[in-house]
């Protein structure tokens, strides 16, 4: 980005109207994704100076546990909606958890699941980091993924959705080729950056679980409503230039027991519409790719 | 700009969680859990039942419901007093009907000023949980230890002294806790606390103590206090949380159902006969197993 610019010129402005037609595999009209975020954070993680981990001091036992629910209980419960329905997962990886619970990757892995880095910890935030130490974060995600999982990543969500004005330009220069982290499309679009290339994959925060149920209050079948809403429309847009729908996702918010029985209700519902190209995050931008 | 060096560095990244507390354990690969009598699903209602001195206490934080407006704060003090005074006998009447023996987390200092209450919840055959001294009783790491231990035997002497019997359970206030609490509560002779909500089922500390996970996201504060739904609403996410529960229950061992209420929240006229009909649906149906927090954790440890 123009570090310091009004305008950061992340991207060329270009107006939903009159694009060249995207079409997705199948003549399908929508890439629907599933993001689910698998993350770890720390129970007494050090201090970044502009911004706190926990509103409560250390053990927030109930920001805590809340989000261990994911890796002992609440990962396999959705990981088996999805999977029972045929949407494999683009995950969005605290890379640490690789070695806190093996176990939780070495699931997605077997489930044909793709990953990208979403940071070391989501207690850890990028604000502030000199150049060397933002490298060594991204160094640290490609080679823990590929020791893992035997997956070279390919995209990047930032830590708690933290930046700084390198990032996007330092992950295109270390050859990944996505990013979830902007949100002015409802299509893959280009990302401007110093070397390699960058695509923008539509992630949202909109029909992201956390909002859908922490800033939104939706009800768990107000949520559930959403998503078929949201893909209806998008599927019928897709007609004249392939849309893409991502379902982001945590756990230990959307695998409760009052949530997972809708939720997999819009599963169903999506699967069964005919006019979604069920797909990975990077298979989505290759297939974008293909048609520029 | 650079952070300290600090930041970049990750000395609990390792095989297990960051801390010594408990260790990790998937559900999916537990030894299923049998329920008494088949039962497939626990229903472990549990009522906190809080007194809000009118003069409320900040440290180490002060209570959700507590006191808001300048003193002397009417609204809020009379309002949670009206939980105590009403909203729990609706709330007894609702168990009876249903059959439900339930845990009541309680303030000691409820049991002092109405023994009455503490009388009528013990002769119906419920649990008394320990749930610190008052509202201004809250715990957070910076508490001075001493305090912390003084707090947690008040707590458990006067529910003991008034109900004739020292409470095996515990539930924090807000579910806070500091890094002293696991150890202060198993050095009072606490069985289980309630605060961590990382599980679907009892499980064990390092250090003995038992955690019974008192779902905070099922609570009445969390679905009609905060995220403002209706009483029918959350009736329905209740309903909705046991058809998926008694589902993998079928195959996968007995589950459990924590509904944790609040007599000034769900014992309002407009909103308990909701929950009456709620508990009618949850006793007629052949799975549940309505049962206090203590009678659960028992049942659990005797198949472990």
């Amino acid at each position: 980005m123009q570090d310091g610019m009004a305008d950061p010129g992340l991207y060329a402005f270009s107006p939903y109207r009159g694009r060249p037609k995207i079409v997705w595999p199948g003549g399908k009209t929508v890439a629907v994704w599933v993001a689910p975020n698998l993350e770890y954070y720390e129970i007494d993680p050090p201090a970044n100076p502009q911004r706190k981990s926990w509103t409560r001091p250390h053990p927030d036992v109930v920001g805590y546990s809340h989000r261990d629910h994911s890796n002992r209980v609440s990962h396999w419960r959705m990981a088996d909606a999805m999977s029972r329905h045929g949407f494999p997962g683009s995950v969005s990886l605290s890379v640490a958890l690789c070695q806190h619970h093996p176990e939780v990757v070495e699931d997605a892995a077997k489930r044909g699941w793709e990953f990208f880095s979403h940071g070391i910890y989501n207690t850890r935030y990028s604000y502030g980091m000199d150049e060397a130490q933002e490298r060594a974060v991204i160094e640290d995600s490609m080679a823990t993924v590929l020791a893992a999982t035997g997956q070279r990543i390919r995209g990047w969500l930032a830590p708690a959705l933290t930046h700084t004005p390198r990032t996007l330009d330092l992950i295109a220069e270390y050859g990944l080729d996505y990013t979830c982290d902007l949100y002015h499309d409802d299509q893959v679009q280009a990302v401007n950056v110093k070397t390699g290339r960058l695509a923008s994959i539509p992630y949202s925060l909109e029909v992201n679980d956390h909002f859908g149920f922490f800033v939104y209050h939706m009800s768990p079948r107000a949520y559930a409503d959403t998503l078929i809403r949201q893909f209806e429309r998008l599927a019928r847009e897709g007609e004249a230039s392939g849309t893409v729908m991502c379902i982001p996702l945590h756990a230990y918010l959307i695998g409760q027991p009052h949530r997972i029985g809708p939720f997999e209700r819009a599963l169903e519902h999506i699967a069964a519409d005919g006019r979604a190209w069920i797909s990975r995050a990077g298979d989505i931008v290759d297939a974008w790719r293909a048609q520029q | 700009m650079s952070l300290e060096p600090g930041y970049l560095t990750y000395p609990k990244r390792r095989l297990g969680y960051d801390h010594d507390l408990y260790r990790w354990s998937a559900l999916r690969d537990r030894q299923p859990v049998s329920w008494p009598a088949g039962k497939k699903v626990a229903v472990w209602i549990c009522v906190s039942l809080e007194w809000f001195p009118i003069l409320p206490g900040d440290t180490p934080f002060r209570a959700p419901g507590h006191m808001v407006t300048p003193y002397p704060d009417y609204r809020h003090y009379t309002s949670r007093e009206y939980g105590t005074r009403i909203g729990l006998y609706r709330l007894l009447d609702a168990f009876a009907q249903a059959g439900a023996t339930v845990s009541v987390a309680t303030n000691s200092t409820i049991a002092e000023r109405y023994p009455a209450v503490l009388a009528d919840i013990v002769a119906a055959g419920h649990e008394i949980i320990a749930h610190s001294t008052d509202m201004n009783g809250t715990v957070a790491s910076g508490l001075p230890i001493d305090e912390e231990r003084a707090l947690i035997a008040t707590a458990l002497g006067t529910l003991e002294r008034v109900s004739g019997k020292r409470p095996a359970g515990w539930l924090s206030i807000a579910r806070s806790q500091s890094w002293n609490t696991v150890d202060l509560l198993r050095e009072a002779g606490v069985s289980f606390c309630c605060d961590w909500v990382n599980d679907e089922l009892p499980w064990r500390f390092n250090n003995g103590l038992i955690n019974l996970p008192l779902n905070h996201e099922l609570s009445d504060r969390e679905i009609i206090a905060t995220q403002q739904h209706s009483a029918e609403s959350y009736a329905e996410q209740i309903g909705d949380a046991f058809d998926w529960l008694a589902g993998e229950a079928a195959t996968r061992g007995g589950r459990m159902l924590p509904i944790h209420v609040t007599p000034y929240i769900m014992g309002l006229p407009y909103r308990i006969d909701a929950f009456e009909t709620l508990l009618t649906t949850l006793a007629g149906r052949a799975e549940t197993w309505f049962a206090p927090g203590g009678e659960i954790v028992d049942a659990w440890s005797a198949q472990q």
